[in-house]
Order: structure tokens, then sequence, then C-alpha cells
């Protein structure tokens, strides 16, 4: 394969990661929403394969897989498991509305475009172009962070910002070193526990995921 | 003098006139397959065609000009688009007075007068219909002039003909994500534009869900059978404005008729396809909520603006 190829399915699948975070940030829907996210792990997983072929890097193959299992399968598997326990499967409640938010978003990819635009024609890379989309989905994420109330949407935009962060790796520097992404990949693993059993105690002490109730938690009301 | 250009846009408008009814019945077709019901026959539109010109025309009292008039207009608009749509050829000879804009133009007289008509005879339900039409064209028109321009940047011309000659000589080009995105954006418009099932639902007179029924509720007759024909053009025609900027392999780009015997082919063989796709779409979906729609056309647009940015950023 050669790397002009790569680079255009690099491209064409960066397009498609920006549109999985744009979805997710149009989901209404908890099972919708994870699913999502699932979709935009394997289209990262595929990603790091390619460009680890295409560039010859070894060992991103082994993040890769790491990505498949961890972001593809395991995670979206406790999610489902957390809100089938916890019976959450109504709508989930935003604060902007939907348009809007989009448009922000819109926004926030033109923005990310403008100040990756020095470090692209700095870089000799043939994946330098996706490194805007790497930044958008990261302020996506943090976007839906922002807009959402629901503390599990919430957790599922922290674990889109990191898919982000994940992208931009591998495509700035054909990924970290692998001591790097193992102790990522651990730390998303333990922060995915860590959310559950703190999921529990809210939904025990507010019988609710909202984190609105948390305004409760203050002294002296 | 050469004929061969007049000959070109006599069948050009015979392949979209005479060709949109059939398509029609070809996708009432596959629906009754799909739901397990016996269908009509291809041919069942020409037939209501023919039974609505051969019956007498019932005007309101109060119509004015405006009413007696749009159905001949919204027909002659469509029957225009034909003749400046690439369908079998590029060369022809009307295509250079009007592009892309000036066709999303054509459709928007069509409505604005459908929906005058509509609110002429002043029935509540024509009223009704009208402003959900003007509302669902309002926000569909930027979506669909963004896609048309995403593809426009890719060809650096808004001329369909032109796009069209330099799609064929391109290379690439289905790895490009500005153009995956644009047809996704042109998929949902269209579903907009002609009514469809997320939409409107054509095959019903459901009081309080229809968009496009209502406006035409008090037409009988000819006049009746010009809307429904015109509608059937139109949905024909977005089939046509699809393939000319998306999948334009087959129509001809030379002067000969071999070139022309195929396009007709690809043409045909590229019209059963879409048909197939719309009822996939029609079976798979339920009609949308009306206040859905802003989210709905927000997503086409969304999708239409994301391959304007990722040409910039991806390509």
């Amino acid at each position: 394969m050669d790397l002009e190829l790569a680079a255009r399915i690099n491209g064409f699948l960066a397009a498609l990661v920006l549109l999985t975070a744009f979805a997710m940030l149009a989901q209404r829907r908890m099972n919708g929403l994870i699913h999502l996210f699932a979709w935009q792990g394997l289209l990262l997983s595929v990603n790091a394969a390619i460009v680890g072929y295409a560039a010859a890097r070894h060992h991103l193959y082994i993040s890769s897989v790491l990505t498949l299992g961890l972001k593809v399968v395991l995670l979206p598997y406790i999610l489902h498991a957390l809100i089938r326990r916890l019976r959450i499967h109504k709508e989930i409640e935003v604060v902007v509305n939907i348009p809007t938010t989009m448009l922000i978003g819109i926004g926030l990819v033109i923005f990310s475009y403008q100040l990756t635009a020095p470090i692209r024609e700095l870089s000799t890379m043939v994946t330098r172009s996706t490194l805007a989309v790497a930044l958008a989905t990261v302020l996506l994420g943090l976007l839906m962070m922002i807009t959402r109330r629901h503390a599990v949407t919430q957790i599922v935009g922290f674990l889109a910002l990191e898919n982000g962060l994940f992208f931009a790796a591998t495509s700035a520097t054909y990924g970290m070193p692998l001591v790097v992404e193992l102790g990522v990949a651990l730390d998303v693993l333990i922060a995915a526990f860590i959310f559950g059993i703190f999921f529990f105690h809210i939904h025990a002490t507010f019988e609710s995921l909202d984190v609105e109730q948390m305004a409760r938690l203050k002294e002296g009301d | 003098m050469n004929a061969y250009p007049f000959l070109l846009e006599v069948l050009q408008v015979a392949a979209l006139a005479l060709v949109a009814p059939l398509f029609a019945g070809w996708v009432k077709v596959l629906k009754c397959w799909s739901q397990g019901r016996t269908s009509p026959g291809l041919l069942q539109p020409v037939r209501d065609l023919r039974k609505l010109f051969a019956k007498e025309v019932l005007l309101a009292e109060n119509a004015s000009w405006v009413f007696r008039f749009a159905p001949y207009l919204v027909f002659g608009v469509a029957l225009l688009a034909g003749g400046v749509i690439p369908i079998l050829s590029v060369d022809l000879p009307l295509a250079p007075t009007a592009d892309v804009i000036v066709i999303v133009a054509l459709f928007a007289i069509a409505r604005f007068f459908t929906a005058l008509a509509g609110m002429d005879i002043g029935t509540a339900f024509g009223g009704m219909g009208a402003s959900r039409e003007m509302t669902v064209a309002s926000l569909a028109e930027p979506a669909m002039l963004m896609a048309i321009f995403t593809i426009s940047l890719g060809s650096q011309t808004t001329s369909l003909a032109e796009i069209v000659r330099s799609i064929q000589g391109g290379h690439h080009l289905l790895l490009r994500p500005s153009f995956a995105f644009a047809v996704l954006a042109f998929v949902l418009i269209a579903l907009a534009e002609t009514g469809r099932i997320p939409v409107d639902n054509p095959a019903t007179h459901l009081e309080l869900t229809m968009i496009h029924e209502a406006m035409i509720l008090e037409y009988s007759g000819r006049h009746l059978a010009l809307i429904e024909w015109a509608g059937m053009m139109k949905l024909a025609l977005f089939s046509y404005l699809g393939i000319a900027a998306f999948f334009p392999w087959g129509i001809a780009v030379s002067r000969d008729l071999r070139a022309l015997g195929l396009a007709f082919g690809a043409m045909a063989l590229k019209l059963a396809a879409v048909g197939a796709g719309i009822v996939l779409i029609e079976t798979g979906l339920a009609k949308m909520r009306i206040f859905r729609l802003t989210e709905f056309l927000g997503a086409a647009f969304l999708m239409a603006t994301l391959g304007m940015i990722s040409f910039f950023i991806l390509e």
C-alpha cells in the first residue's frame, strides 16, 4: 500500500470519526449513544492499523488491537450493563437544544482547523491534515460534556474526548510510545470502573443520575 | 444546420416526462412487494393521469388566475429543468443557460406558486399546507445549496454538464470525504423536497400530517393531472440531479448514437436502483413529527457544511 492511498483512507476515516462525533452530539437515546461510541472506537482502531501498516510502525498494531478490545467491546459492554442495572433508558436531557449544539459544533471544527493550520504547514507527514479533525473531536467531546446533564452521557463525552486524543496521537506522530499507550489504556479502564462505582453511589443518594441534583450538596441552604 | 442538439433536447424532455410516471409506478410496485401486497402494475400512474385528464375541471368560486395558472407553470418548470439537467448527454444546447443554482431556483418558483395556489382558494388546509411547505423549503434550500457548492468546489464549476465531465475524468473520487458527505446531505434533502416518507407521506390524505397534498386538495381534472405529473417529474428530476452530480458514469460525453443508447440503459438501471433505495428508506422509517423536521433538515445542513469543511481540511 502506498502512502498516498493510506493518506486518503486516513482522511476518509477522519471524516467518519467527525461524523460519529456529531452523531453523538445529536443522539438522544442512551443506547444509541453507546453504539456510536463503539463505532468511533472501531474507526480509530482501523485507522491505527492502516497508519501502522503504511508507516511501518508495528507497535501501532498493538494499540489498534488494544483500542478494539477496550473501546469497541469492553467499555460499551460496561456502559450497557450499567444503564441496564440502573434502568436508565429514557431520552437524554440536554441543556442547549440540539440544532444550536450542532451549530456550535461546526464553529468548533472551523476553529480547530484555523488553530492547526500552522502545524499543517510545518509537518511533512502524510496524515498531517487529520490533526484538525482530531482536535475537533476533542472539542466536540468537551462540548458534549458541557451540554448534557446526565452523568453517563458526560462520561461518554469524556471517553469521546480521549478518542480524539488517541486520533491526534496516531495522525500527528504515528502513535505515542507503546509504554505511554499501555498506560493510557489502563487509566481509561480504571476510570471506567471508578465511574461505575460512582454511578451506583450517585444513584443510591439521589435516585437519579442528573448532575443538576448535585447542587443540593452545597452547604447552608 | 445540425439537428442533433435539438433531437437531444427532445429526447431528454421525453426521457423525463414519459419515464417519470413509470418511475413512480416502479416505486409503488416495489413498495407493494416489500409489504406483501399485490401491486397495481407499473402503468398505474399513467392510467391515473389519463383518467384525470378526461375529467371535468371544477374550480372553487373565489379561485383567481393564480389558481388556474399554477398547474401549467409547475409543469412547465419541471419540463424546463428536464432540458437543463444532463440526463442522457452533457452536450445539451440549453445547458450553458442554467447552472445548478438556477435549477434550485426553478424548483423554488414551482414551490412558490403551488403555495400561492394553496392559499388562493382560502381553505384552512391550503393555508396550512402552504405554511408547512415553505417551512420545509426554508430549511431545505440552504442545505441543498451547500451540498451543491461542496460538489462544485471539487470540480470548480457550478454547471452540471461540466461537473459530469470532470467527475467522469476524475480518479479516486469515492474516497473523497467531502463527496460522501455531500451525497448523504443530498439524499436527506431530496427526501424532504420530494415529500417522501420521513418528511411527508405521499400515499395518504391524512389531514393533520399532510404537507404537499394539503396544498393541492382543491385541484381537479386536468389541473390535478398536471400537478401530479409534475410531482412525479420532480421525483425523477431529483434522481437525475443526484445521478448527474454524484454518479454520472454512463452519461454520454461524445456525440454518437451508440453512446446515447448506452446512456439510456445506464439511466434506466440507475433509476431502478434509486427506486429500490427509496423503498428501502420508506419501509425502514416512520413518518417524522413535523416539529422534528428542523432536526432532520438541520442534520442535512450539517452534513453539507461538514462536507465543505472537510474539503478544505482533508483534501
